[in-house]
């Protein structure tokens, strides 16, 4: 198989794990999780286009990807500290519990 | 060319470190699969010749990210086990989305041509010399940029993460006399 289409499949594999946990998983955590993974695939996708791709001397894919990474790392952050907010108003980090925005 | 063995193995490690994430019940071993399915992606990243990047997943994802859900997991208590039902309609009709997100995406690799396509064989060079050039010169505005929005979700993070004042403390103290 093409290794650039072994890694799309891979990437998109992986996407649709995430979307999965993401939409299924009743843990605000773990959507937050499943968010990550998708980004991850993208990810994964930039790498191979970059590799496999016709002018790998640019250097787009990986610089793409360390500016997404970092952009990942900020948004998990933040999540994560929202998720201990509300935990700390609600009590509890199940989304499906969490109906009100204002307790 | 033709895929190598290494990246089918990297493959498969990250992708059941990805299922074993959304589907085991305990928060804490999902984190622990999630930690295997990101250090498998750099072990990719660093197998197709990215070395900075995979890297820098490395250090950000298993380093940073993974103890920061595990210390999220441990201080909301999801450490506890949940009467989670194990089948719910939602449940299914997520699942089935993803599978047909997954079935577009699929269909749109294969008929795009690529299959059959001659992939670029030489492996880039890809030189911690040359990604740092590129950084300080052609793409110095969108390093800046990042830099203050790091800076900006760290003052965030923390202010949301403080803890509440009470609402009157002047109130408490007067009921209280």
């Amino acid at each position: 198989m093409n290794p650039l289409a072994a890694c799309l499949l891979v990437s998109a594999l992986l996407f649709a794990i995430g979307l999965a946990g993401a939409l299924t998983r009743r843990s605000a955590i773990l959507v937050l999780a499943g968010i990550e993974l998708m980004l991850n695939a993208a990810n994964l996708n930039f790498i191979g286009f970059w590799r496999f791709g016709p002018h790998p001397e640019e250097l787009t894919g990986i610089i793409f990807v360390i500016f997404a990474i970092a952009v990942a790392a900020a948004e998990a952050a933040v999540g994560l500290a929202l998720i201990l907010a509300i935990y700390r108003h609600a009590r509890t980090s199940d989304v499906s519990e969490i109906t009100e925005m204002k307790g | 060319m033709r895929t190598t063995l290494p990246f089918l193995i990297l493959a498969v490690l990250t992708l059941a470190g990805g299922v074993a994430a959304m589907t085991l019940r305990r928060l804490v071993h999902c984190a622990l699969c999630l930690t295997v399915a990101f250090a498998g992606l750099a072990a990719l990243y660093l197998n197709l010749g990215a070395e900075f990047a995979g890297l820098a997943q490395l250090l950000v994802y298993v380093g940073a990210i993974a103890i920061l859900i595990v210390f999220a997991i441990l201080l909301t208590r999801g450490g506890d086990d949940k009467a989670e039902p194990s089948f719910s309609p939602a449940g299914a009709a997520g699942v089935v989305l993803a599978a047909a997100v997954f079935a577009v995406l699929g269909w749109a690799i294969v008929t795009s041509g690529i299959l059959h396509q001659a992939a670029n064989p030489a492996a880039p060079p890809a030189p911690m010399r040359s990604i740092g050039l590129a950084l300080m010169q052609r793409y110095v505005l969108p390093l800046e940029v990042i830099a203050l929005m790091l800076t900006a979700a760290m003052i965030g993070a923390v202010i949301l993460a403080l803890r509440e004042k009470r609402p009157q403390p002047e109130q408490d103290q007067r009921s209280a006399q």
